[in-house]
């Protein structure tokens, strides 16, 4: 008290000064804050609570007799060593290596095709690739399950007339690939747009002086283009990262023309929903959820640092 | 016509410029040039062909009757049923389909009005303010683009059933309401798309903070915001696993979900055979409000995913 008062004096000059642009600084903190509130609640009471709530949820069980109890890491031992949920998430790490690279790789030559300008009717075909995007995934994989029908299915009739047998579209095999064939057909678009709009917003010097060097188109893409989008690349990776270990809506549809080869188990996704909603357990489902969510983060992380180590070697 | 748009356009314009020009100079490569060019353009058409296909299907086979639909060839037109399959569609269940649609409708409108007013608001305060905490919020938020949403929907549901919220519209509204990408992007956008200077003169003329924002900086902003919409628009009318596991209600349900009850019922057979070309037809009715909304706002939507892609 008695230093603050000792100080008094030199402070005098400046004191109104400082009060005063506190005053319109508090005004400028008050807007602010007013501005991200009412989000910020939502994202709270929407995102944060639920994940605390299935972390909480998960170190519990309930039993018939002697209702619920602390399970410690019970619920996550089970979920390491069960079957069930492992092949699920190997069948989306197989999924993630085969399908994510064919999707991007074909939403990246899209995109460069179109930017090249050396193409007729680009326009058509660039939103001709992106209207699957607006199609919801339940009708995209309703009409693939049409296409796919071993006995009224087009590709059926074809090869029916042909004299050849059914194509394998819904068999053990060829079930998980029809799958990979949907989900291209739906994002390849979304994803060529997220990279053609990169690509258009490139400074044209950027590549002026390799086009008047006489560099062909290709050259100009793999040196120049490519690395210049790449944050727009790494973002689509992530993207599907998350989408696919999330896959729900195709295979549960799926799974009413070929509940034989869909299991319950299929996607961790699904093993999760059939837990909480056919077997009661929201304690096995909310651990198995929030497993999935930290092999979804430490995925995405794998790749974000695997994206910055080669941007710091080149 | 945003910025963005038209830089675009100047740019198709220059590019279509320089062909002109290498013309006459590079005389010797042309030949190669054109031909690549014409290759490239039939590879695309091929692959075109193929993103296509699955909906000339749907046009097609929404045409047919239910005995036609598995009696003629699947992709070609046979006898012209339309408008009968849309009247059996409309009025199947006392017209339920048109009750699914009229939700779809409520859950994506009001959803994406709603999260694309919140993210632009919070992007904007993120973009334009220094506050205490700010980094610490926005890396948070941040942090949660990464959280699937599907590993929050068991738990959500938990959460609203002991609130008493389930089979409610609030169900579906509530966690769309929550896209932390949307910050993230209305971030980035506001950065660039409201000049600070702007802000400050509105300030020395005695405007109050969140009038700035309401009369100044919306609409500066609402390129990015439609943006937002359209995405969230899409999310929600599209979204198949929040309202099948929030919503028992036959009558709250939106058409996805509707859809594939349908779907469920014609597979498991008995006698609901009939059920096929309707699905089909209604799966028809149900895209094309997006198609045609995305088709119309084409403009914003690129534009602001050019901001997204950029910086990230």
């Amino acid at each position: 008290m008695s230093t603050a008062v000792d100080a008094a004096p030199a402070v005098a000059a400046t004191a109104p000064r400082r009060t005063r642009i506190t005053a319109s600084k508090r005004r400028q903190w008050g807007a602010a804050y007013t501005l991200v509130l009412p989000f910020f609640v939502i994202f709270v009471a929407m995102i944060v609570v639920p994940l605390v709530y299935a972390g909480y949820l998960s170190f519990f069980r309930k039993r018939l007799i002697g209702g619920t109890s602390f399970a410690g890491f019970e619920n996550y031992a089970k979920a390491l060593t069960d079957p069930l949920f492992l092949s699920g998430v190997g069948r989306m790490a197989i999924f993630l290596v085969i399908q994510v690279p064919i999707m991007l790789a074909l939403a990246l030559f899209f995109a460069l095709a179109l930017d090249s300008g050396t193409m007729k009717l680009a326009k058509f075909s660039r939103l001709a690739i992106f209207v699957p995007y607006a199609v919801p995934g339940v009708v995209a994989t309703l009409m693939w399950g049409y296409l796919y029908g071993p006995d009224f299915g087009p590709f059926a009739q074809i090869t029916r007339e042909l004299g050849l047998g059914p194509p394998p579209f819904l068999t053990r095999t060829g079930m998980l690939f029809s799958i990979m064939n949907i989900v291209n057909w739906e994002f390849i678009g979304y994803n060529m747009i997220i990279i053609y709009a990169a690509l258009r917003s490139l400074p044209a010097e950027l590549y002026e002086a390799a086009r008047v060097d006489g560099a062909s188109e290709v050259r100009i893409a793999t040196s120049i283009k490519i690395p210049a989008v790449r944050p727009a690349l790494l973002l689509t990776v992530i993207f599907s990262v998350i989408g696919t270990f999330q896959l729900f809506t195709e295979p549960q549809l799926m799974r009413t023309l070929a509940p034989t080869v869909i299991g319950t188990a299929y996607t961790p996704n699904l093993y999760a929903y059939n837990i909480a909603f056919v077997n009661q357990d929201a304690n096995y489902a909310a651990a198995i959820a929030f497993l999935l969510g930290i092999v979804i983060v430490i995925v995405s992380y794998i790749v974000q640092l695997s994206a910055q180590r080669r941007e710091r070697r080149s | 016509m945003t910025a963005k748009d038209f830089v675009g356009e100047v740019g198709d314009a220059s590019a279509q410029l320089r062909a002109d020009l290498d013309q006459p100079v590079a005389a010797g490569r042309n030949p190669a040039r054109a031909r690549s060019s014409w290759l490239l353009t039939v590879f695309m058409l091929i692959c075109v062909g193929y993103f296509l296909l699955p909906l000339f299907w749907l046009l097609v086979a929404s045409t047919k009757s239910n005995a036609d639909l598995f009696s003629s060839f699947g992709l070609w037109f046979a006898e012209f049923n339309l408008f009968e399959n849309i009247r059996t569609v409309l009025t199947t269940q006392d017209g339920v389909f048109i009750t699914w649609a009229i939700n779809s409708l409520i859950y994506a409108v009001v959803s994406a009005v709603g999260a694309s007013f919140l993210a632009t608001a919070a992007g904007y305060a993120f973009a334009k303010y220094d506050f205490p905490g700010d980094t610490a919020i926005f890396a948070i938020i941040l942090g949660a683009v990464m959280v699937p949403s599907a590993a929050l929907t068991v738990p959500t549901y938990l959460l609203f059933a002991r609130a008493g919220l389930t089979d409610t519209y609030w169900a579906i509204i509530l966690p769309s309401l929550a896209t932390p990408f949307g910050v993230y992007l209305m971030r980035v956008y506001a950065a660039d798309a409201v000049d600070s200077a702007l802000i400050e003169a509105a300030r020395v003329d005695g405007v109050g903070e969140l009038r700035i924002f309401f009369t100044v900086a919306f609409r500066l902003l609402l390129p990015g915001s439609i943006t937002v919409l359209l995405f969230s628009l899409v999310a929600t009318w599209n979204n198949y696993f929040l309202p099948l596991i929030m919503l028992n209600s036959e009558d709250k349900i939106p058409l996805t979900v509707g859809l594939a009850l349908w779907q469920s019922t014609a597979a498991a057979g008995s006698g609901s055979q009939a059920l096929f070309s309707t699905i089909i037809t209604g799966s028809l009715l149900s895209i094309v409000p997006l198609v045609i909304a995305f088709l119309l706002l084409q403009r914003y939507w690129q534009s602001g995913l050019a901001t997204g892609g950029v910086k990230a």
